[in-house]
């Protein structure tokens, strides 16, 4: 299955979008570059031969200081085909939170991604870009940081109020 | 740039009223906020307030190690901890590559006690359905009988609620003596039991008025959002991570996958999911009685099995990447794990909760519906914020 993905993604994108493979891994996977992940999903969704139509799980990772990169995971399942793939992205970014590292944003492939990447924005901290309602969603509104972050410090306090752990 | 929210809350006409249903409301089924844009009774808008349950799931899996955080799992969907045991320890158990060792026997008690908890899940859903609805009896009837169910699952855990029963690589302990007898107990008692729900509950008119054509959910918009369990199949789609995945031993058991026919509506309205849960309660006293055979004909006790056998002392994965998916009372339940090098804990761990999924779908299903029919439509989604907020 892999080698039919891949083939269909050069053929449509080209050789250089696919950065790298997960051949060893329990599941297929690719690397594909950031930019054109959303057109790419879109292919391997409308695609007679691929039709991932139910996007199982979008998680957004941060692969640590040391490496300065953050990513996001996508698993796409096809319901008529019963298959599981895995595409995968890195960008490179700074540890700013004004600085937030952009990703496009693939809600308009599959809505349910809509809130999958609103959670990475909010723990994570990745821009989706082009993402129509980019909000935080499971911690409050005013919070700062993003807490999946590998250097993220806990708050000392919240509203002025000390916290004591 | 502005979100849709404000976009929203900035263009209100004079007419629209703002209404706040929850966090503290009966009908929300936990802390939940609907922010409903109402034009009198009609529901123009419905946006979903999330995160008041957040308790950091992710964070904290992060570190702790493999077997410690299948405690922290029981605490997503409380209403059914032996499915987030099962799965989440078959996704360590193929990371350690184990999963094709682990005894026959274990493999049945796990899914004979997944099923019992599957079947107290649905009761619960069923029952504040009801509750929801206007009809108190039901609620009743179905707490009267998952008590018997908490009961035997105390019995073999020591836990009501939250078991940290299944664990990595076997079981916390082997069922305990006569466990099955009084299985084949309950079972013998709780099947008339449905068909007097059904007389009370599934063919009430009042209840088929209630439900029946409210809250439409059409099947590509079910996809498209994500949607799992009941929700998929009660929009008329036969699609279970049982039977498609064929994980532990469902393989060799014989149920059916129940899903929405549209009998008395239209297909993938709110009686249709109803009718679903329904249906997959009779499909699970059917799987427990296929694996109250097995345990006690050829996978009888012996008194050196040791469930515990395969239990790593020390849990290092060999694969370092997995998504793990099965099916919970609620949908897929997915865990995606990157494990580290020479390390017990995981360095990801994501959980997918199906009902965070499932919800993200209301504001596209009671967008014109009666403020009314908005209670029939949460309730029809079945959500437990402890998943939807982890």
């Amino acid at each position: 299955m892999l080698e039919k993905i891949k083939s269909i993604i050069t053929e449509k994108f080209g050789r250089e979008v696919i950065l790298a493979e997960d051949t060893e891994t329990l599941q297929p996977g690719l690397t594909v570059e950031a930019s054109r992940i959303a057109e790419i999903c879109r292919e391997l969704r409308d695609n007679p031969d691929t039709y991932f139509d139910f996007l199982s799980s979008l998680s957004g990772v941060d692969y640590g200081p040391e490496s300065g990169e953050f990513g996001v995971v996508y698993h796409l399942a096809s319901i008529p085909y019963r298959t599981l793939f895995v595409l995968k992205v890195r960008v490179r970014g700074t540890r700013d939170v004004n600085e937030l590292p952009p990703v496009p944003s693939v809600s308009e492939v599959w809505r349910t991604a809509e809130w999958h990447e609103r959670e990475a924005y909010d723990l994570v901290g990745i821009r989706f870009s082009g993402h129509p309602d980019l909000r935080r969603i499971l911690l409050p509104d005013d919070w700062e940081g993003h807490p999946l972050r590998k250097d993220y410090k806990t708050a000392e306090s919240y509203q002025g109020i000390k916290i004591d752990y | 740039m502005t979100t849709r929210y404000e976009t929203l809350k900035n263009n209100l006409k004079t007419e629209e009223m703002v209404i706040n249903m929850g966090p503290q409301h009966p009908s929300t089924h936990g802390v939940l906020r609907l922010e409903l844009i109402t034009n009198g009774e009609v529901v123009n808008e419905c946006i979903p307030h999330i995160g008041y349950l957040h308790r950091c799931f992710e964070k904290h899996a992060e570190a702790l190690t493999y077997p410690q955080i299948i405690p922290y799992t029981d605490r997503m969907d409380y209403l059914a901890s032996m499915n987030n045991n099962h799965i989440f320890a078959m996704g360590v158990e193929r990371m350690l590559g184990i999963e094709d060792r682990i005894p026959k026997r274990v493999e049945y008690i796990r899914v004979l006690v997944s099923e019992m908890n599957r079947i107290a899940s649905h009761l619960i859903a069923v029952g504040t359905y009801g509750i929801d609805i206007g009809a108190f009896t039901p609620f009743l009837w179905c707490f009267r009988d998952r008590e018997h169910i908490m009961n035997l699952l105390e019995w073999a855990s020591g836990a009501r609620m939250l078991y940290n029963y299944i664990w990595v690589g076997g079981l916390f302990y082997d069922l305990p003596v006569g466990f099955e007898e009084r299985c084949r107990e309950f079972v013998d008692y709780f099947k008339p039991k449905l068909n007097e729900l059904d007389i009370l509950l599934t063919d009430n008119q009042i209840f088929i008025n209630r439900t029946a054509g409210i809250g439409i959910l059409p099947l590509d918009v079910a996809i498209n959002y994500g949607c799992s369990g009941p929700m998929l199949r009660g929009s008329g789609l036969k699609w279970d991570l049982r039977r498609v995945d064929n994980y532990s031993v469902y393989p060799e058991i014989e149920f059916e996958i129940p899903y929405g026919k549209g009998e008395m509506g239209q297909v993938g309205d709110c009686w249709d999911r109803f009718k679903v849960r329904i249906d997959e309660i009779k499909e699970s006293v059917r799987i427990m009685e296929q694996c109250l055979d097995r345990l006690q004909k050829e996978l009888k006790r012996t008194p050196d099995f040791d469930p515990r056998a395969l239990a790593p002392k020390k849990c290092f994965p060999k694969h370092m990447e997995y998504y793990m998916r099965g099916e919970s009372p609620k949908g897929e339940l997915g865990f995606y794990f990157i494990g580290q090098e020479r390390s017990e804990i995981p360095f990801r761990c994501k959980a997918r909760g199906p009902s965070f999924n499932n919800l993200s779908v209301i504001s596209e299903i009671t967008r014109g519906a009666m403020i009314a029919d908005v209670v029939a439509i949460l309730g029809s989604i079945d959500i437990v914020l402890g998943e939807v907020d982890r």
